[in-house]
């Protein structure tokens, strides 16, 4: 971790090679090529419109690229069978204050497609929703409601349900976004817990990379296509450092917008 | 006609008795496809499914088929279609609904004119005529409930969590067109189940209020349905009561108290909420 770029194995976690896609007429993503290395912590950072949710979607598989191809896990998007061992919290506001639902019933929602999502929990089931609420510390939450949480412990429990199959890729899109510096960094730890404990690749995008600046092995700063893609001190040595100085980054962001 | 049981009143009849069962068997199937409805913001879904229903009513009346069979082939056809328009984005919930509403309506009304039956006919199926059931629409409501039992059995924890977050449910490779096409036929089964009991323009308050109520105080999912199932059966059992007492629109009667219970529950929890801020 910090600046400890992993060794280049055969199969990346993800990978893209000239990814295009365009909304109408309208480019939102340009020629992107990237690669993220199994057990790589890895930030995607960008102003506002630069079109990094479109380029998650695309690296998922929810949206099919214009140009280029792209492969997570090792296979293309669609076709990826056990796709269980991927996690994914989506860019979102708060849960519904009347959501009727237990934290625990949240969490076990992501074990449905590695059990089969036919099948009723089991004692394993149960026990990995225990495991993800331990490593992002809500066990004591684990029968409240959760639309009766704060948003940061509401962001918590989606980063626990992504958790919850221990997944070889971690995609999480602004999952921090609007929660407090406590909760950031409870949600700092969850992530390292499982980049290291795991070896999961995590894919983090994000404007606010304060409390994991530290953590990151890999930083891609895109406005539709990469226009930087190193390590965080090769970011540190253009004058962006990511966890001293909290306004270099948004103000560099500016600076190509 | 099932052979008449003594029972006390007000289900001492054999018509009572029917009404009961099929009136207990819809009360309670219907707020397991509510739970999902609501919490999708589809409130008004079933309102829109079977207003596209009574044109199927009409269609049989013109082609002198049995209505429930032709009201379950157009409500399906036009909760599919409303699926599909919210899915891809070609229409928001709330339009797409009022799409089909509208044209769904309007075709009704001018088969209903074309076929010539009295508004009688029409209105059983509008408003509902569960003290006239025969055993037969009975066991085909019992039929249409045990599909629905089955089928959330099988998909509603896929259900849940597509309901949760679709996004997210696709990602980890669930299949979220099908449970989601899934529910839209439940909903137009639930609908056609219903109508003969609580008649077209009511039965989808059978799918909202009691989960309305629920979710007022449930603390989890799995409460939420429980508790839901429980209020909408309260809810058949003294609207028919209430019916036979006052000579009530049965119906009407049923959806009134469903309505009532919403009201006792909201209040209750009102005070309960006061008392703890006083506190």
């Amino acid at each position: 971790m910090g600046g400890m770029t992993p060794p280049r194995t055969t199969e990346a976690a993800i990978e893209a090679q000239g990814v295009s896609f365009a909304f109408g007429g309208t480019p939102a993503v340009v020629d992107v090529s990237l690669r993220v290395e199994p057990g790589e912590f890895c930030a995607l950072v960008g102003p506002n419109g630069s079109g990094k949710s479109t380029l998650v979607r695309i690296l998922l598989g929810l949206l099919q690229p214009d140009a280029g191809t792209v492969r997570c896990l090792g296979v293309e998007p669609r076709a990826l069978d056990d796709r269980w061992r991927i996690g994914y919290v989506p860019q979102r506001h708060a849960l519904a204050p009347a959501l009727p639902a237990t934290v625990e019933e949240v969490v076990a929602t992501g074990r449905l497609a590695r059990r089969g999502w036919w099948r009723p929990p089991s004692r394993a089931d149960r026990e990995a929703v225990a495991h993800a609420l331990e490593a992002v510390a809500l066990t004591h939450l684990v029968h409240r409601p959760v639309g009766s949480l704060s948003g940061g412990e509401q962001q918590r429990v989606l980063i626990a349900k992504a958790l919850v199959n221990e997944p070889a890729l971690l995609v999480l899109d602004e999952p921090v976004a609007g929660v407090d510096a406590s909760a950031q960094r409870a949600f700092r730890d969850s992530v390292v817990h499982e980049v290291r404990e795991h070896g999961a690749a995590v894919l983090l995008v994000s404007h606010e990379l304060g409390a994991v600046a530290a953590d990151l092995d890999h930083v891609l700063v895109m406005k539709r296509s990469i226009v930087f893609d190193g390590d965080p001190f090769e970011l540190a040595a253009r004058g962006v450092s990511l966890g001293v100085h909290a306004d270099d980054l948004p103000l560099w962001l500016e600076s190509l917008s | 006609m099932l052979a008449e049981v003594p029972f006390f009143w007000p289900f001492d009849t054999g018509s009572m008795q029917l009404a009961l069962a099929a009136a207990v068997v819809i009360a309670a199937c219907a707020p397991l496809i509510g739970v999902f409805i609501v919490q999708r913001r589809q409130s008004l879904m079933g309102d829109g499914v079977g207003h596209v229903a009574f044109a199927g009513v009409a269609a049989g009346f013109l082609l002198d088929v049995w209505p429930v069979w032709t009201a379950l082939v157009f409500a399906i056809g036009a909760a599919v279609v409303i699926e599909i328009l919210r899915s891809r984005g070609h229409a928001t919930g709330d339009l797409a609904l009022a799409l089909v509403f509208y044209g769904g309506l309007a075709a009704g009304s001018i088969m209903v004119g074309k076929a010539g039956v009295s508004h009688e006919r029409v209105e059983d199926y509008l408003f509902g005529s569960i003290l006239e059931l025969k055993t037969g629409d009975l066991l085909t409501i019992i039929g249409l409930g045990l599909a629905i039992l089955v089928v959330l059995g099988v998909i509603g924890r896929a259900l849940f969590a597509i309901t949760l977050d679709e996004e997210a449910s696709r990602v980890s490779g669930l299949p979220v067109a099908a449970c989601n096409g899934a529910l839209s036929v439940l909903t137009a089964v639930t609908i056609v189940a219903a109508m003969r009991v609580l008649g077209i323009l009511l039965v989808a308050a059978m799918m909202v209020l009691p989960v309305a109520s629920s979710r007022l105080f449930a603390r989890s999912f799995r409460s939420t349905v429980l508790f839901a199932v429980g209020i909408g059966v309260v809810a058949a059992v003294a609207g028919l009561a209430a019916a036979r007492a006052w000579d009530l629109e049965a119906g009407g009667s049923i959806v009134l108290c469903a309505s009532i219970l919403y009201g006792v529950v909201a209040l209750t929890r009102g005070a309960q909420q006061t008392a703890r801020t006083d506190g």
